[in-house]
């Protein structure tokens, strides 16, 4: 249980760091850990204490070895984190382009939209 | 019929390649290549509107049932999905098609037909998949193009808001993952149908109810409802104006209140305080989208105000039919509140679309949107300002344009199911929208010539040919689809969309097969 609460702790980490940090960079790092966090507890969705991988080959087909781990909660987060990967570059660059016409990253200073 | 169902993503993701590598060699490729490809896919969604009856459900990868458990990733095609995949392409072709005048200006245009393609990819996917998976990937596709696309003109403001939409999807799309993670856990079953069936059969735990929670506060950032709206009106003002069309027309819907009506009828059972929640929800959108457009003198900011508001419509003309589902009420009343709402998303499609393409069109020809510095654009661009008016008479519920027929349906379904307050606010709303299209037509096109525009000696004439026969169509749409209220249209189109989410319990027993 006490593992759940953690990953619980590393999500609102994360989003203290997305709302309360007024640097670009660091709040992209704060969107980071919110995803880590994420996948962190999908994997702990699946994991199944002392179980093995899921591959019914050699050895393991002749036992009736049932305890596996779950796979699918795995194949997720492979896919989740090439998301994460695509929406981190974008974010990267967008926040590079964004130093190069305001020469700052403190979003204090880039507030030409309102209203 | 089932292998017609992948066309949907597989053609325009192999626009979006094609488009890149070809582009490289003829520059022209990627404009035309686009258009033609969007086209044929509103054939096809038209097509399989008039011959598709039953659900069809491809299992991908072939794999049957195993025991009872579906092992295969299933792709559905149903009633709310070939309407979502109307207009989705619909919409997206006339873009595409106005983008051909009007992208001439940008640089890299063949980037940006690539990411057009690969958001409309994604969307298709997220309305004909069957995997809440599934639904999440094609979203962020979807999501991830948008950005970029927001960000395509480079200047201060489009990175800004950019970058704000960027934070907030992302927390979005995590919210959703986590709720899908939840589900998951609780339920051992990503497919929406048999993740029904478990929930049917063992009722539900607190786990689920905290997933609907999470899962609501996602898709509803997704789709701006009103605690979650900060970064509409910068992205949808900021994007390049085909792109605003889309974002305001289509994305909003496809990627937002589409899953939510499909999760939140099909997947999880109807109960009084979800669909409270969302009823409530709706309203505020409703009110409050209004109450912040008025005061707007920019007018693409204005229109992805109202974006906010009408969607509000859409959401309580929905939300009011779960309401008397959920009381066990009288179900020709939620079946007319559900229909009012699901006729309110297209309209919305068809005349804000419009709307943001004539924006464009002003912004084109003038290079300014305050319209405090506009003016008597009527006698200069005569197709923008009718197509354009008939627009605003739509948003605001005039007779005999397509609004005023959703409108008048959602406020008597609202009287029938004796909720009074809610039929008030919405005419109430429709009386303001009408106040600030005035606004916008009177400052824009009908009054004098601004002095600032004279001056400035930009020679005003009308817009290329591709961009008036985008507006042009849009605004013949705008009438034709009031014929929607004939019962034998209705029941063409409408109908079997409408007939998907007031049976809700009957998906997972047509998608299964037992």
């Amino acid at each position: 249980m006490i593992i759940y609460l953690l990953c619980i702790f590393l999500f609102l980490v994360g989003l203290y760091g997305v709302v309360a940090k007024r640097n670009l960079i660091k709040i992209v790092i704060g969107l980071a850990i919110m995803e880590y966090s994420v996948n962190l507890f999908l994997i702990l969705i699946g994991y199944v204490k002392g179980g093995a991988a899921p591959i019914r080959s050699g050895e393991m087909a002749d036992k009736a070895f049932t305890n596996f781990v779950d796979p699918l909660p795995q194949a997720m987060v492979l896919t989740a984190i090439v998301i994460g990967l695509a929406t981190t570059a974008l974010l990267l660059a967008i926040a590079i382009r964004i130093y190069k016409k305001y020469g700052t990253f403190d979003i204090r200073e880039i507030k030409n939209l309102k209203g | 019929m089932d292998l017609y169902i992948p066309l949907f993503v597989a053609v325009p993701l192999g626009g979006a390649f094609l488009s890149a590598i070809i582009g490289h060699f003829l520059k022209r490729f990627g404009r035309i290549f686009t258009s033609v490809i969007l086209a044929f896919l509103t054939g096809l969604s038209l097509f399989l509107i008039f011959t598709v009856r039953e659900p069809l459900v491809l299992k991908v990868g072939g794999w049957e049932l195993l025991g009872k458990i579906p092992i295969a990733i299933y792709m559905v095609i149903d009633g709310l999905s070939i309407y979502m995949l109307l207009i989705i392409n619909l919409i997206g072709f006339l873009s595409a098609f106005y983008s051909i005048s009007y992208m001439k200006k940008f640089t890299a245009e063949n980037n940006y037909y690539t990411l057009f393609c690969i958001m409309t990819a994604g969307m298709n996917g997220v309305v004909i998949s069957g995997d809440i998976f599934n639904i999440y990937v094609f979203m962020e596709m979807a999501a991830i193009s948008s950005y970029a696309l927001v960000a395509f003109g480079i200047e201060k403001e489009e990175l800004e808001a950019s970058f704000k939409y960027q934070v907030l999807g992302g927390m979005s799309s995590l919210f959703i993952l986590l709720g899908i993670g939840l589900l998951y856990w609780s339920t051992s079953t990503l497919n929406i149908a048999d993740v029904s069936r478990i929930i049917f059969s063992n009722g539900k735990s607190e786990l689920i109810i905290f997933a609907q929670v999470i899962l609501l506060a996602g898709f509803g950032l997704k789709a701006a409802m009103i605690p979650f709206h900060a970064w509409l009106p910068d992205a949808h003002s900021s994007a390049p104006s085909p792109i605003s069309s889309m974002l305001s027309g289509v994305l909003i819907k496809a990627i937002g209140a589409y899953v939510i009506l499909r999760l939140f009828f099909n997947m999880f059972a109807i109960t009084y305080d979800v669909s409270l929640v969302i009823t409530i929800i709706g309203t505020l959108s409703m009110v409050t989208g209004v109450l912040l457009a008025i005061g707007q003198w920019d007018i693409k900011r204005l229109l992805a105000y109202h974006s906010i508001s009408q969607m509000g419509y859409v959401i309580l003309g929905v939300g009011i039919g779960m309401l008397v589902l959920a009381k066990n009420g009288d179900r020709s009343v939620a079946t007319l509140s559900i229909a009012g709402g699901l006729f309110h998303l297209f309209n919305h499609a068809v005349f804000k679309g419009l709307l943001f393409l004539n924006a464009g069109a002003v912004e084109y020809e003038t290079g300014i949107r305050d319209m405090k510095k506009l003016g008597g654009l009527s006698e200069k661009m005569p197709v923008t300002a009718s197509t354009s008016l008939s627009a605003s008479m739509s948003i605001s519920g005039i007779p005999p344009f397509n609004g005023f027929f959703s409108k008048l349906i959602i406020i008597i379904a609202a009287i029938q199911a004796g909720y009074y307050v809610l039929s008030i606010l919405a005419v109430f709303v429709s009386i303001i929208t009408l106040a600030s299209f005035l606004k916008v037509q009177r400052f824009t096109f009908f009054n004098k010539k601004s002095s600032g525009l004279e001056s400035s000696g930009i020679s005003v004439r009308e817009v290329p040919f591709t961009m008036c026969f985008s507006m042009i169509f849009l605004a013949v749409l705008c009438i034709v689809l009031s014929l929607m209220i004939i019962p034998s249209v209705r029941e063409i189109i409408l109908t079997p969309a409408v007939d998907v989410l007031v049976n809700a319990g009957k998906y997972s027993a047509t998608v299964l097969g037992y």
